[in-house]
């Protein structure tokens, strides 16, 4: 990875609830991710992972509560301080435009976030995820594999502080999950806050240095030990 | 700066996904066509019928274009969620609603010069005279029609029925602008032309308050 030290940026979640009409997606979740921590979010399938990874990327507004970004400097005109209040999202979806290249839409997603050389950004993170080869070729193109390591490369763009990922093994190979894994481990080493849903344990999960569980959109467990981190994972109590 | 800049840049993702895949132009060139050629050989009007109708059926034509083009404007940013990677990277959406409505406009606007040599001919109207009045009238209604519809489209993509809400939402709010177009161009196409400015005015002043309103409201009609 190219990524070089960032700004120690941590996450902080007050009271955050989200409501849709009737349905609460997230209850009353309070808790503070460190600069530099690794956090597993686990938990079953529609307890609020996906909500709460898209509260934290400020793509969806929470009904009550406040995130914020302690480290953040708020008000500032320089374009580094605004970009490390903007965490890298990995979501479902590859988030870029098909009918462009994968080196056009690194470009696009650089030139809009004020990175300095977007050219020569977008082509050190296309060899780093390994398609530097297919740089030229449409994202239709792509394999489902590919179409999520030019995801991660989106997330990476602006080197962000706080990288926030989406079950990021979806569609990867196990050779995929090995450089996914080294990946994080490196960014997270370069002072990286990461937060991720995962289901069950792999590669990846052992970077975690925390594991939070939520069930029906409230936080039911939080640990940093080893074992109990372990248990979260797979059993999901601690 | 940032929101001029990332307009800009925007604006040249707009025009390259267009120019590469050519779906909107293309399907709305030959669908105006259709029109304008269907209603010539229908009612095969003299050339006092064309200077009296043309305006109107030009814009009648141009909404249906417009219609067709509008619609996957914030739909094909649905695809791969790409509205929400745009929101995580740039501070003003406005940016992005600036950049489609510019897009629209242009293409639009493209349509149109396209079927305005076409509609002389088969309708035996004179457009040179008056040509560039008419080009202040097409860009000032194309202008409307476009900031209208692209924040109409913003909302429908959200929606269920989707295809039919944009045009139910769009028709009543586009008719004053729909009006005071034709009776512009009608005036233009005169055997002694006239320029209405009050319609021009009338257009300016409806392109400017949608914009503004845009301007203002456009981040909640983006919000999930």
């Amino acid at each position: 990875m190219t990524s070089l030290k960032v700004p120690p940026t941590g996450l902080r979640f007050e009271n955050i609830d989200k409501r849709y009409g009737g349905l609460y997606a997230l209850r009353r979740v309070s808790f503070e991710i460190a600069p530099s921590e690794c956090v597993v979010l686990a938990g079953r399938n529609g307890s609020g992972k996906t909500t709460l990874l898209r509260i934290a990327a400020q793509i969806v507004r929470p009904t009550a509560g406040k995130l914020s970004f302690p480290g953040v400097k708020t008000n500032s005109a320089n374009h580094d301080d605004a970009r490390q209040g903007r965490p890298g999202y990995v979501a479902h979806t590859t988030m870029v435009y098909d009918e462009l290249t994968a080196e056009e839409n690194l470009i696009l997603f650089a030139k809009l976030q004020n990175v300095e050389q977007p050219e020569a950004r977008a082509q050190d993170l296309l060899r780093d995820v390994g398609l530097y080869a297919r740089r030229d070729s449409p994202v239709r193109t792509f394999s489902r594999g590919m179409r999520q390591r030019i995801a991660i490369a989106r997330a990476l763009i602006h080197k962000p502080s706080v990288l926030l990922l989406d079950e990021p093994a979806t569609g990867l190979d196990p050779i995929g999950i090995t450089w996914l894994a080294s990946s994080l481990q490196q960014l997270n080493q370069a002072g990286c806050t990461v937060v991720m849903s995962l289901h069950g344990e792999s590669e990846i999960s052992a970077l975690a240095t925390r594991a939070v569980r939520l069930d029906a959109g409230a936080v039911i467990a939080d640990t940093q030990s080893g074992a109990s981190l372990h248990s979260i994972l797979i059993f999901g109590n601690a | 700066m940032s929101l001029l800049s990332n307009t800009s840049v925007l604006l040249g993702k707009e025009l390259r996904t267009e120019f590469r895949s050519r779906e909107l132009l293309t399907t709305t060139i030959v669908f105006i066509l259709m029109v304008v050629v269907l209603f010539s050989f229908t009612f095969d009007p003299t050339t006092a019928e064309s200077r009296r109708f043309g305006g109107g059926l030009l814009w009648l034509a141009f909404l249906f274009a417009a219609s067709l083009m509008l619609q996957p404007c914030f739909l094909r940013e649905q695809n791969n969620d790409t509205l929400s990677s745009l929101r995580l990277a740039i501070s003003d959406p406005f940016a992005i609603f600036l950049a489609k409505l510019v897009a629209n406009t242009l293409f639009l606007m493209l349509t149109e010069l396209l079927m305005l040599p076409v509609f002389a001919v088969l309708y035996n109207v004179p457009i040179l005279p008056t040509f560039h009045w008419l080009l202040l009238v097409l860009f000032l209604g194309s202008l409307g029609i476009s900031v209208a519809g692209t924040a109409l489209s913003a909302i429908s993509a959200q929606a269920r029925m989707r295809e039919l809400l944009l045009p139910l939402l769009l028709l009543p709010i586009l008719t004053p602008v729909l009006v005071a177009s034709a009776e512009v161009t009608v005036g233009l196409l005169d055997r002694d032309p006239v320029m209405q400015w009050k319609g021009i005015g009338f257009l300016a002043v409806f392109d400017l308050v949608f914009l503004t309103a845009l301007w203002m409201f456009g981040e909640y009609l983006l919000e999930e």
